[in-house]
Parts: C-alpha cells; sequence; structure tokens
C-alpha cells in the first residue's frame, strides 16, 4: 500500500481514539519538553558566561591560598592562612606582567542604618580593585592609598545594599552605616551588576579598604586571597608564571614543594564553569532521556492493544491480500506518527517552559536548534523501536484466526 | 467446446495438530472447477467446508497435495506471494460481512485494490463505484458500515470481492445472517453474477441454495461424497416474487 494512505489510515486510527492517543503521546510531550528545556538552561548558562567573561575582563587573575583544590581535597586551616602582606608586597614591586594588584579579605554579617538592616559581604581590598574588576563608581568617590594607610573607616556600597538601607530614597553619600556594630562613612555607589550566572546578587556588597576589614572586622592577618589584572589577555599565563616564581620565594619553597597558593585566570575558571555546566547538562539530559525511554514503552504497550482491538480488520486486510509488510508498516507508521506528533507538542512545550525560564525567573535559557532536530530523530526513532515489536505481531498474525477474532 | 479450468485440486489433504491428536479436516478431496460455474458446497458441520474454502482462497496451505489456481500452483508459495493472489484472484465474502466499522462503502469495496499499486486514487474509487452499482447500492455510496443494513451490508462485501475482477468469488455462509427474503435478495445478485460468467463457490448449509446453483458438492469427513451438476437451474428471483409480501405492522 502507498505510505500516504498508510498514513491516512494512521491518522484515522489516531483521530478515532483522540484521549487514548493524547494520553500515550503524553510521556513523549514531557520528556522530550524537559529534554529541550535542559538543554536551553545548558545553552542559556554557556552563553551567559562567556557574557560575563567579557563584561568581567579576561586578565583577571586570583590567587588563593592552598594547593591545587580541584581535586576537592580539604586542606587544615593554617594550610589556608599562607597569603600574607609579605605576598602583596613583593607582587606590587616586583610582579612583571601585572597592572593592578589587591588582597582581599571578605566578611559576612549585618549592615545597619537606622531602623534598617540587611544581610551583605563586606569586601577588604585595595584602590586597585575596581579597576581590575572594570566596576565604576556611579555616585561619590572610591578609597585611596591614604585611606588604606589609615584604616579609613570609609566604604562604597553596591545597590542592593543601598536599596535595603535606604528604602526612602536618601542620598547614601556622607552617611554612616555600621558594619557588624563598626561604623563606616558611605563615600561611593557602585554601578549596578545584577544577578550573575549562579543566581548570587553582585550588587549586595560593601567595599572597604582591606586594612580596615582586616583589623576591625576580621581580627586576621592573612587574606583571603589576592586579585590582579594581568596586562593583557595574551599576558595571563606568562603572568601566572612570574607570580608563581614570586610567592614560592617569599613563601620560601623548596624545589621538591608543590605550591602552597593557587593562581587561577578568569578564562580558566570560565573553563570550568562552562566544563561543570555541561556535565551537569549531560546529567539532566540523561535523566529526561530516561523518561523518554518510559514513554517509548507506554507507546509500545497501546500499539499492542490497538493490534489486539484490531485483530479482525488486520484478518480482512489479510484476506483481501495485503502482505505482512503492509501490515507491519500499518502499525509502524501509526507509532511514528504518535510518537512525532508528540515530539512536535513537546518542543512547544519546551519552548513554553524555555519562555518560562526568561519570562518568570529570569534565568536566560536558549534552545539549541540542533536540540529541536535531534528530539524530532530521537520520536521517530522511538516510533520505529517501539513500535516495532507490534507491528511484527501484526504482520505475523494468521489471517484465518484474525478474521475469526471477537 | 473445451472450458478454461480455474480451480483444480489433486488428492488434496490438510491436517491440524491439535495436542497429541491429528485432526483430519480434508483427507484426499479432489476436483476441477472450470470457469462461469457456480459452484455450492455442503456439509454436516465440520465435514470441512471451511477449510476446504480456506485452501481455495489461499488462506491456508494443504498439507498435501497440489491446488492450482488458474494454473499456478499455490501449495509451495510464500506468504506473501500467496497475499499477492489473493488481492488479484480472489474474493471473499463472509458469513458476518466484515466490513470496516466507521468507513464508507466506496472506501470499503476500494479495500482490496489499496494493496494493489496498479491503481491510483481515482482508478481505485471509479472501480469501486462500478462494483457496488453492480449490487444496486449506487445510491449508498457514502453510507458508512453501520448506516446499513445486513442484506446491504452483505452487498457492499460482495461488491468489494467483485471489484479486483477475480478469477473466482468465495463466499462462506454468505446468506447465515440473514433472513429469507434477504438471503433470496443476495442469491438473486450471485445468480446475476453467475450470468455474467463469474466463477462462484459457495458454501452453505442450506439445502434449498444449492437448487440455484450450476453444480452442487457434498463433503463428508474431509470427503467429497456427491458432486452432481445441476442442469434445472431455479431463478431466485422468481422464488423472490413468490414470497409473501413484507409485512409492514
Ligand atoms: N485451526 C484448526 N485447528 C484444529 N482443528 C481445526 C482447525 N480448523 C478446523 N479444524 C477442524 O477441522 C474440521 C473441519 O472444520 P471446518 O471449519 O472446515 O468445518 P465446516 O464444515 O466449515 O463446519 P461448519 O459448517 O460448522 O462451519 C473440524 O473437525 C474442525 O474441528
Ligand atoms: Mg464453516
Amino acid at each position: 500500500m502507498s505510505y500516504i494512505n498508510l498514513f491516512k489510515i494512521a491518522i484515522k486510527a489516531i483521530m478515532s481514539n483522540k484521549a487514548r492517543s493524547f494520553l500515550s503521546m503524553l510521556g513523549i510531550i514531557i520528556g522530550v519538553g524537559a529534554v529541550i528545556v535542559m538543554m536551553a538552561i545548558g545553552q542559556g548558562s554557556k552563553e551567559s558566561i562567556r557574557k560575563e567573561l567579557s563584561t568581567m575582563g579576561t586578565n583577571l587573575l586570583t590567587i588563593r591560598p592552598g594547593a591545587d583544590m580541584r581535586g576537592g581535597v580539604r586542606l587544615d586551616p593554617s594550610a589556608m592562612q599562607t597569603l600574607k602582606q609579605a605576598d602583596y608586597e613583593a607582587i606590587l614591586s616586583e610582579a612583571k606582567f601585572v597592572k593592578g594588584v589587591s588582597p582581599e579579605v571578605t566578611t559576612s554579617g549585618q549592615a545597619v542604618f537606622g531602623s534598617n538592616n540587611t544581610t551583605s559581604t563586606c569586601y577588604g581590598e585595595s584602590p586597585d580593585y575596581l579597576s581590575i574588576k572594570l566596576w565604576n563608581i556611579e555616585e561619590g568617590t572610591g578609597f585611596t592609598e591614604e585611606d588604606v594607610k589609615k584604616s579609613a573607616k570609609v566604604c562604597i556600597v553596591g545597590k542592593t545594599v543601598v536599596k535595603e538601607l535606604f528604602p526612602g530614597g536618601q542620598d547614601p553619600v556622607g552617611k554612616t552605616i555600621r558594619f557588624k556594630s563598626i561604623p563606616f562613612r558611605i563615600i561611593g555607589v557602585l554601578k549596578g551588576k545584577g544577578y550573575n550566572n549562579w543566581g548570587m546578587d553582585q550588587d549586595n556588597v560593601i567595599i572597604a579598604p582591606y586594612t580596615t576589614v582586616m583589623k576591625r572586622l576580621a581580627a586576621q592577618t592573612h587574606y583571603n586571597s589576592i586579585v590582579c589584572s594581568a596586562v593583557t589577555e595574551e599576558l595571563s599565563d606568562a603572568a601566572i608564571e612570574d607570580l608563581t616564581a614570586i610567592l614560592r620565594r617569599t613563601h620560601k619553597l623548596k624545589e621538591s614543594d608543590v605550591d602552597n597558593f593557587t593562581i587561577r585566570s578568569q578564562q580558566e575558571f570560565m573553563e570550568t564553569m562552562s566544563s561543570t555546566m555541561d556535565t551537569i547538562t549531560i546529567i539532566l539530559v540523561v535523566a529526561a532521556a530516561f523518561s523518554l525511554l518510559v514513554a517509548g514503552i507506554g507507546i509500545m504497550n497501546i500499539m499492542l492493544v490497538s493490534v489486539t482491538e484490531r485483530t479482525k480488520e488486520i484478518g480482512l486486510r489479510m484476506s483481501v491480500g495485503a502482505r505482512g509488510l503492509d501490515i507491519s508498516n500499518q502499525f509502524l507508521i501509526e507509532s511514528i506518527l504518535i510518537s512525532l506528533t508528540g515530539g512536535i507538542l513537546g518542543v512547544l512545550f519546551g519552548g513554553l517552559l524555555t519562555w518560562g525560564c526568561n519570562a518568570i525567573i529570569g534565568y536566560p535559557a536558549v534552545i539549541p536548534a540542533w536540540s529541536v532536530i535531534v528530539s524530532f530523530a530521537v520520536c521517530v526513532a522511538i516510533g520505529v523501536g517501539f513500535g516495532y515489536f507490534p507491528a511484527q505481531k501484526a504482520a505475523r498474525l494468521d489471517p484465518i484466526e484474525a478474521i475469526r477474532y471477537e | 467446446m473445451e472450458r478454461k479450468v480455474v480451480i483444480e485440486l489433486r488428492d488434496v489433504r490438510r491436517d491440524f495438530q491439535v495436542g497429541s491428536e491429528t485432526v483430519h479436516a480434508l483427507r484426499g478431496v479432489s476436483f476441477k472447477i472450470y470457469e462461469g460455474e457456480f459452484v455450492t458446497i455442503m456439509g454436516t458441520s465440520g465435514s470441512g467446508k471451511s477449510t476446504l474454502l480456506n485452501q481455495l482462497g489461499c488462506l491456508d496451505t494443504p498439507t498435501s497435495g497440489e491446488y492450482l489456481l488458474d494454473g499456478i500452483a499455490v501449495r509451495t508459495m510464500r506468504r506473501s506471494q500467496r497475499a499477492r493472489l489473493r488481492n488479484r484472484k480472489i474474493g471473499f465474502v463472509f458469513q458476518n460481512y466484515n466490513l470496516l466499522a466507521k468507513t464508507t462503502a466506496v472506501e470499503n469495496v476500494e479495500l482490496p485494490l489499496m494493496y494493489n499499486k496498479e491503481y491510483n486514487a481515482r482508478a481505485r474509487r471509479e472501480a469501486a463505484i462500478k462494483a457496488l452499482e453492480a449490487v444496486g447500492l449506487a445510491d449508498r455510496l457514502e453510507h458508512k458500515s453501520n448506516q446499513m443494513s445486513g442484506g446491504q451490508m452483505q452487498r457492499v462485501a460482495i461488491a468489494r470481492a467483485l471489484v479486483n475482477n477475480p478469477a473466482v468469488i468465495l463466499a462462506d455462509e454468505a446468506t447465515g445472517n440473514l433472513d429469507t427474503r434477504t438471503s433470496f435478495e443476495v442469491l438473486v445478485l450471485f445468480q446475476k453474477l453467475h450470468a455474467e460468467g463469474r466463477t462462484i463457490i459457495f458454501v452453505t448449509h442450506n439445502p434449498e441454495i444449492a437448487q440455484y446453483s450450476s453444480r452442487n458438492i457434498v463433503l463428508r469427513d474431509g470427503k467429497i461424497r456427491e458432486d452432481v451438476e445441476n442442469h434445472n437451474i431455479l431463478s431466485a428471483a422468481e422464488a423472490l416474487a413468490a414470497l409473501p409480501a413484507p409485512q409492514d405492522d
């Protein structure tokens, strides 16, 4: 029989059992929808990581205490206190490929102004920090080397802190807030940056001279990290090598000792994030794909029911000259049609979920075109794969017995 | 005049294995059926009539013996070849019509041609309409199977059996589900087809029907007990006219 006619028969069969057909499609719809939205989230994350990379400056270098932690080994606390003032000074005076350096000390706590309060993080930094991070001040000024020397109790605040502490819309510059009970005078407000990829509010920050934070807030003599920026992105690797040599010397490491610090470039960091994203995406897509497997079994089940119900019809078709191949094609096309229709609806459903991600949650999900094509291909494969057994069962029926079937 | 042989059976046997027992449904049947014959096959229940018809219709294969349909040896054919043979050479009429549900008369009659690549959609429809006209259903083309009476459904089924212009029409108890009057109407139709030169094999329980055919074969225990030509064929149309008029109450 011609494929057009087989197609018509399949449509008729599906339409004459609308509810059942829809229910058997439902698994595919949900499965494909899930796969599409997972891929969209993965793709969206990678794209926004890339975007963030370009706005944050690709030549950012971060020095952290302790050996490379990518292995996931926990270190004892003393190993995490290796970055000291001597390191900072050595980098300042000796580092060749670096144009800005800032020690970094962070502490979280309550910020209070009048009757308003908010939980925030205070970053102790050098005046270089804003230029390293390509961050601008919207109002007021930054602090100076003079403020660092005097451990001045001044700070720059992010937009979120302003919003929480000054809900009335007063000008925050010149006001004195308290962070962990220590008074800080606000001298500047940062430009808004919004949320980063991991849902962190980048505007919920208070930036103060690192000396102030170390002495008055954290009561520590080591830094949590040192950030600097390489002169150019291309020189990042050279800068890392140079910094490594300087720090090994200041840390008095022997030839055989491993580094007790880690230097990562922004580039490297983003690549790690991106590959982590890939792994997460793959895991989620595999989970969603399993639901497609279950959906396929559902289709097989419905097709077996359909074959049994239509045993008499199959017998009649055979008696007027249908070959086994004609019969198996008839059922295969029906199952492909069910799963492909499910796939199309599933892509629409996935599109809807993706739109919801963007519009409602604000997560930047983007559907990659190839994921749609792959979904359709997978649906055809499911239709063939899970329709094959019922179709064969139909094709192998004995016409005499089939036509007598009641 | 040399008559053309449409069907030739040579010592056809059909055994069924039921558990450890062997049922001999056909125990060596031989006959020739010539073009244009209207043969009724009779016999008690279980005598092997349906089994014989299934052999003739290429739905089943003999355990032994030879079957020639239009000169073609059928027994050694593959399944798909037999399907093709059914499609081109045979028209079936069943006791319970076997029409596709929710499907119009035309579409039902088109069914055999759907499996014949030589027909396109248009030729198919034309042939189907012609067959429906031949059975007197020109005014019921688009009626669905559930919108017709038993007699009409059986006539659609006969049109379906005719549409591929088969070498032989096989009917198994084609009037078994119909009342006397409708049975005669169907019989009139078969006689008309016979008069047009078609070859018909008609299995029935009803001995009366044998009077309207040209030849009668009686089976018993899977063997031919009687095979006689009927030189005094009665007219079903006359018999129908003689029936008491249908009571309207
Ligand atoms: N598929 C089968 N398996 C086993 N035995 C079968 C099968 N088909 C038919 N038989 C046996 O073969 C014999 C002939 O059966 P068949 O159906 O041909 O009889 P019949 O003459 O058509 O009877 P009826 O008038 O009741 O329709 C019976 O004894 C039946 O039990
Ligand atoms: Mg029978």
